[in-house]
């Protein structure tokens, strides 16, 4: 029987409190415990990126983060992404530029292009791929995916660019 | 490994963390835990009673200049180091290690005190702080309460793979990077299967002063995951230091480097093929340094 800690965080946006055991991973905590299943269990070990989330609107790998170390942190899930403007934009451009094949992979990649396009608005191909090299994807050979985040930051930067007219 | 743990403790203070280190049974140190997970998951750690998570203490992750050292915070996440304007000014090797340093999602949660305490031969920012002579600062509580510290070398740190010279009792608390002058020349090289989130096969930092003449001086030379720690290749730096790099004293230097290494065979590679890289790509490396 393992240790049990109380954690207060915000989940999308939400606030919870929940019991844990101190070896329990975030990514255990999201699907087993809250049952928020768009975050992937991939690896379990940091190599794959399927299970990406953002921590205080970082990207870190939910498999490698305590869940008692979520105490007080903002969580956001491929599910919190639904209305967020840049969430959009890339899933709009992973469905026409074909970057979705079997599908695993895609939450982790666009919760890691999210944080991309927050922190870098109009990335270029090279800082597509430097973005993702946390990420796996076994079907598509990544070059769609690639097109696919920078097309998304080029139409956010167009639109955004149409605003201010 | 975690059904060990009887108390887990997120202080906010330097004092109150110290304390529950010195607690009979120790605790566990869990900061940006991404060696900790897997190696927790892997049955690879032994937990002590108290599984102490810093990630809180205030003041242990800010980047500052004293006097004649960069200092940085042991809470400082690569990622904050990176893109860090007074480390890329100052330690643009470490920055250069750190671009080679897993992945981004990695980046933005291990910090640089668990990189070092983690001790991994083949740890990608323990070479280029060997080569920039950089100290560890571990501090403790005495038995009137106060903190004290000390500095070690990191070239004294390490022990053996996952074995460092911090007491149980003690807290690596920051990193002390000398500031150099100019003429610095700064190279670093990991080889690897891929850019990205691979262990590296051999690493290579080198850190030395050119002059006026074009002689090298303060030559340190450090190599990972050629031994159970990294190490300096202290012969070849003695080949090198005061003297004009050219061709042949680069091979020369190289091979010294290649015969000071101690690997092993493992998955990665052969200890015969470790120790060409050795050779070849600190042969390379010179060789870039005496045409720049």
């Amino acid at each position: 029987m393992s240790l049990k800690h109380e954690i207060r965080f915000r989940l999308n946006g939400v606030e919870q409190r929940t019991s844990v055991d101190v070896g329990l991973s975030a990514l255990q905590l999201l699907r087993d415990v809250i049952g928020l299943p768009g975050t992937k269990y991939g690896c379990g070990e940091g190599e794959c990126g399927a299970c990406t989330i953002l921590v205080d609107g970082a990207s870190v790998n939910a498999c490698l983060l305590f869940a008692v170390d979520c105490g007080g942190r903002e969580l956001t899930t491929i599910e919190g992404l639904a209305g967020d403007p840049r969430a959009q934009a890339l899933r709009q451009a992973f469905v026409a530029h074909g970057a979705v094949q079997c599908g695993f992979c895609t939450p982790g990649m666009v919760v890691q292009a999210t944080h991309l396009l927050a922190v870098e608005p109009k990335p270029d191909a090279a800082s597509a791929k430097r973005a993702i090299e946390g990420n796996l994807c076994r079907c598509t050979g990544y070059q769609k995916i690639v097109d696919a985040i920078v097309d998304a930051g080029a139409r956010l930067a167009d639109t955004t660019a149409g605003d201010k007219q | 490994m975690m059904n060990a743990v009887e108390r887990y403790l997120a202080p906010t203070t330097l004092a109150q963390a110290l304390a529950a280190l010195a607690t009979p049974g120790g605790a566990t140190v869990l900061a940006g835990g991404t060696d900790l997970m897997p190696q927790a998951n892997a049955g690879r750690v032994k937990a002590a009673s108290t599984l102490l998570n810093i990630r809180r203490v205030q003041g242990l992750s800010a980047v500052a200049l004293d006097g004649n050292a960069l200092v940085i915070g042991t809470l400082a996440t690569l990622a904050t180091l990176q893109h860090d304007a007074l480390v890329r000014a100052q330690a643009p090797l470490l920055v250069d290690a750190i671009d080679h340093f897993a992945s981004d999602q990695i980046r933005n949660a291990a910090t640089l005190g668990g990189n070092l305490c983690n001790a991994s031969p083949a740890g990608d920012t323990l070479t280029p702080l060997l080569a920039l002579d950089a100290q560890v600062e571990l501090a403790r509580l005495t038995d009137d309460g106060s903190i004290a510290t000390r500095r070690l070398p990191l070239a004294d740190f390490f022990i053996a793979p996952g074995r460092t010279r911090r007491e149980p009792h003690e807290l690596l608390t920051a990193v002390r990077v000398p500031l150099r002058g100019t003429g610095q020349i700064a190279r670093f090289h990991k080889a690897g299967t891929r850019p990205a989130l691979d262990i590296s096969t051999i690493s290579i930092a080198l850190a030395a002063q050119r002059d006026d003449q074009g002689c090298l001086h303060d030559v340190r030379l450090a190599l990972g995951a050629v031994a159970p720690t990294p190490v300096r290749a202290h012969r070849a730096e003695a080949l090198l230091e005061g003297r004009r790099l050219d061709a042949a004293l680069a091979a020369q230097a190289a091979q010294a480097a290649a015969d000071e290494a101690t690997p092993i065979d493992d998955v990665r590679a052969t200890a015969w093929y470790r120790r060409e890289l050795v050779n070849n790509l600190t042969r390379r490396m010179l060789d870039d340094v005496t045409q720049a």
